[in-house]
């Protein structure tokens, strides 16, 4: 199978380059992460992040023939060839594969991604109905790929101003959640020309999410929430 | 090249914490609401440690599903660790269990609900109501995607408490003064490099398991066992390590989890004549015996010819009886591996499954207090000043010769806190740092020099393939004393060809070449004491079964193994068989 790569090594790179490899796969090779491992096995100077291989750790994000997607659960089968593999776009490079994600997770960062509960915790658990609990269902599964937030154009222009889906995705999860009781701080923080404005509703995030997430419905319900008590 | 030479640089902090999974993170977060000046070193963001990839629950005694408590807990954790867990731990953490959850309920964890608030609790295997009696729900879970919920949970309540992380770090090497007392950890930046020494007054080891020491298992690739080899090199033993976890339910081929909280909802496994053949080798809990009982049972029908699939070479995990909805409520992600990694949507097809490695139950010898262990001057159980290891990598031991699901999660919040709490009452009591000694980076500086300057050595890959081949035909679900002889002779062979490993990429920057050789160093320490330990146990315990020694051997073997690097020495050291307050549980006949 074949595959082109880009590649850039800083320590000796003027500038990157697209490199071709031809692999012979094995039967059990079915995801690009497994082709990209024997890759390694005949160049080890090719780098990328990987992890748990099943698309959970959020590690091996990457642009795969022009769609951001992780390795690990891109069948090898569904690509056409030859595979053009390229780190994710917005974001400084490395080295191949590997980009800066500091920007990105500044932003997730910005939003305070905790509960805040300024109540004495009591003897046992909060209680949340299974209603209320469900309201954080394709919330709290993100796993912080960066493959929406890198797939934006309004992060590309806006990467320190703009919070980006991901980031926004989270603001959500502790907006929705009956135990946080910070709305009012976090609309604050958010009200801004740039940090959840900035979304044009491209829908880019929910195209590329390889976990089925829809950050742009998230966006849309913050900026119902800002709505709402404007009035 | 990497920065190799004299001056390497020194930070200075109160305490360390390598590893930031569900352990590091529990103990980094009580350092931090301590006020202790702590590093958290990761090779990876701290959300991409392996515990995102825990599945099924936490285990604890609530009691929101109906009657439990923690005495009934215990009993089956004893029972499951084939009585080789100290029952000191063992009621230490079943006991700080419901705590440990319900604080993760208020850090943010979203855990799934009962009608009347409170968290869903499902069965899981090996836990019971009355001592045996019949299936309990305890498994604290947030769908099937437990793991995941913690660590960001546990991830984001350490960013309310402004944890400093090193992120991207790989730890290398223990340091340790000529008395032994631990000062801290070298460890290289992956983005430059450079390395740098960690220098501190408590150093704590959460680094996780090992089982990329095998060709199929569940754990990610970052589970390498660095803190093991890192612990070995310095001369500490490591406890227990030829017991080793086969999960019943690995995707066959792929080698992806699927939970035993499938089984916890209903779900049950058939051979290829479509018979539920649990029922024949653990009447009473049938799918929900251990997984040890349930691993040989479907390696036995696979053997026997009853295995399913093409090749027969696997059992098939029926759950389409559940329904579409309890499967997407409860086990969406379930749904998900299942089609992306068997071909199969198990609201229809049963998953083809085989047992695959899953979690190491030795490690780092540890007390409950999560304090470093070493026998000296005749005692089995001396202190190791200024260290300390909790999660998979520590063994307390809790899990002795088999760990029951969800127990994992629990061990790394409960140890994990507790480390956390000791190394705050040692640096109390201790408030000098002691110097370096002059040779502090040596150990790492030599082995990248080594790297180097290596030429017509093997591929790093090659050598690693060949040890994880060899560890997955000698030291298997069932052993054989032939094939673990041979398989200890080589390891060691393997052993001495890692010392020749060669990297052709010599860039500084991010040279994930060099971090995998690095890791070999490490992952070849945990294989040599797996094959030994496993070789020298002449009976069958737990996850350890051999064929020329049926049954537990209480008389000679009651006793946890001890490895030492140095010679591939083994000691053994007596299980605590008295509990804090309990009453013992006395060894007996184990069934399920």
């Amino acid at each position: 199978m074949q595959f082109r790569v880009f590649r850039y090594d800083p320590d000796k790179d003027d500038k990157p380059y697209m490199k071709d490899y031809e692999v012979e796969l094995e039967p059990t090779d079915q995801m690009l992460l497994d082709a990209l491992v024997r890759i390694k096995e005949q160049d080890d100077s090719l780098s990328l992040r990987r992890s748990c291989r099943e698309g959970v750790c959020g590690s091996d994000a990457m642009n795969i023939n022009g769609k951001n997607g992780l390795a690990c659960t891109t069948k090898l089968s569904e690509l056409k060839q030859p595979v053009e593999l390229k780190p994710l776009p917005g974001l400084p490079v490395i080295r191949d594969l590997i980009v800066d994600m500091t920007q990105f997770f500044k932003q997730y960062h910005s939003i305070k991604p905790y509960l805040v509960n300024n109540d004495p915790p009591p003897e046992k658990e909060r209680l949340q109905s299974p209603e209320e609990r469900e309201e954080l269902n394709g919330l709290y599964e993100c796993i912080l790929c960066a493959c929406c937030s890198t797939s934006c154009p309004s992060f590309w222009w806006n990467p320190d101003k703009f919070v980006g889906p991901a980031g926004l995705l989270h603001a959500y999860r502790f907006l929705a959640d009956t135990r946080d009781q910070a709305a009012a701080e976090r609309l604050d923080n958010l009200e801004d020309p740039y940090r959840l404005f900035r979304c044009h509703s491209i829908m880019n995030c929910v195209d590329v999410c390889p976990k089925g997430l829809n950050p742009t419905e998230a966006i849309g319900k913050i900026k119902t929430m800002m709505v709402k008590r404007a009035v | 090249m990497a920065n190799v030479g004299r001056n390497t640089p020194v930070r200075k902090f109160d305490a360390i914490v390598v590893g930031a999974g569900g352990a590091g993170l529990r103990a980094a977060l009580q350092l931090s609401e301590a006020g202790v000046k702590c590093a958290v070193l990761s090779k990876v963001f701290p959300t991409r440690s392996h515990t995102v990839a825990a599945q099924g629950g936490v285990g604890a005694s609530l009691g929101n599903m109906g009657e439990d408590n923690w005495n009934w807990h215990m009993y089956d954790t004893v029972k499951g660790s084939d009585w080789l867990g100290d029952q000191d731990a063992i009621e230490f953490m079943v006991r700080a269990a419901p705590e440990v959850v319900i604080e993760l309920e208020h850090f943010g964890m979203p855990f799934d609900r009962n009608e009347d608030g409170t968290i869903y609790q499902r069965p899981f295997g090996g836990h019971s109501m009355n001592f045996g009696e019949k299936p309990v729900q305890r498994s604290c879970c947030a769908a099937d995607r437990t793991g995941h919920a913690m660590l960001h949970a546990l991830y984001q309540r350490n960013v309310r408490a402004n944890t400093q992380f090193f992120v991207e770090w790989m730890a290398l090497d223990l340091i340790r003064d000529p008395s032994g007392q631990v000062l801290g950890v070298t460890a290289l930046e992956m983005e430059t490099g450079e390395v740098m020494v960690f220098h501190a007054r408590a150093t704590l080891f959460a680094t996780g398991g090992a089982g990329r020491i095998y060709s199929s298992t569940t754990n990610a690739f970052i589970n390498t066992g660095d803190g093991l080899g890192m612990a070995a090199r310095a001369g500490i033993p490591l406890e227990d390590m030829e017991f080793w976890q086969f999960h019943p339910t690995g995707v066959a081929g792929a080698g992806v989890l699927i939970t035993e909280g499938v089984r916890g909802e209903g779900g049950y496994l058939l051979n290829k004549n479509g018979e539920r053949f649990m029922e024949r080798y653990a009447p009473n809990l049938k799918d929900l015996a251990s997984r040890d009982v349930v691993s040989r049972a479907m390696a036995t029908e696979i053997k026997e010819g009853r295995g399913a699939g093409k090749e027969g070479d696997c059992v098939l995990l029926k759950l389409d009886h559940l329904g579409a909805e309890v499967i997407d409520k409860r086990l969406p992600g379930i749904r998900e591996i299942a089609k992306k990694f068997a071909n199969v949507d198990p609201v229809k097809d049963p998953i083809p499954v085989v047992p695959t490695v899953h979690y190491q139950m030795g490690g780092i010898p540890t007390n409950y207090h999560g304090e470093v262990v070493v026998p000296k001057n005749g005692n089995a159980n001396s202190v190791v000043p200024g260290f300390y290891a909790a999660g998979e990598c520590g063994c307390a031991s809790v899990h002795g010769a088999n760990r029951l699901g969800t127990n994992s999660l629990t061990d790394l919040l409960v140890f994990g806190k507790a480390s956390g709490n000791s190394i705050i009452r040692y640096l109390k009591e201790n408030p000098g740092l002691k110097d370096l000694p002059k040779d502090a980076g040596d150990r790492s500086l030599s082995r990248l020099a080594r790297l180097e300057s290596q030429t017509n050595g093997e591929s790093y890959a090659e050598v690693a393939k060949d040890m994880r081949r060899t560890m997955q035909k000698h030291c298997g679900v069932f052993r054989f004393p032939d094939t673990l002889a041979d398989g200890v002779k080589k390891i060691r062979e393997i052993s001495d060809r890692v010392t020749r490993t060669e990297i052709k990429d010599k860039s500084k920057v991010f040279n994930t070449a060099r971090i995998e050789a690095l890791e070999l160093d490490n992952l070849i320490e945990v294989a040599r004491a797996t094959m030994v330990s496993a070789d020298a146990r002449t009976e069958s315990r737990g996850a350890h079964d051999r064929s020329d020694h049926h049954g537990r051997d209480d008389v000679n073997w009651l006793k946890h193994t001890l490895w030492y690097k140095e010679g591939d020495r083994l000691d053994y050291k007596p299980v605590n068989l008295k509990p804090l307050t309990a009453e013992s549980i006395e060894p007996k006949v184990r069934t399920y």
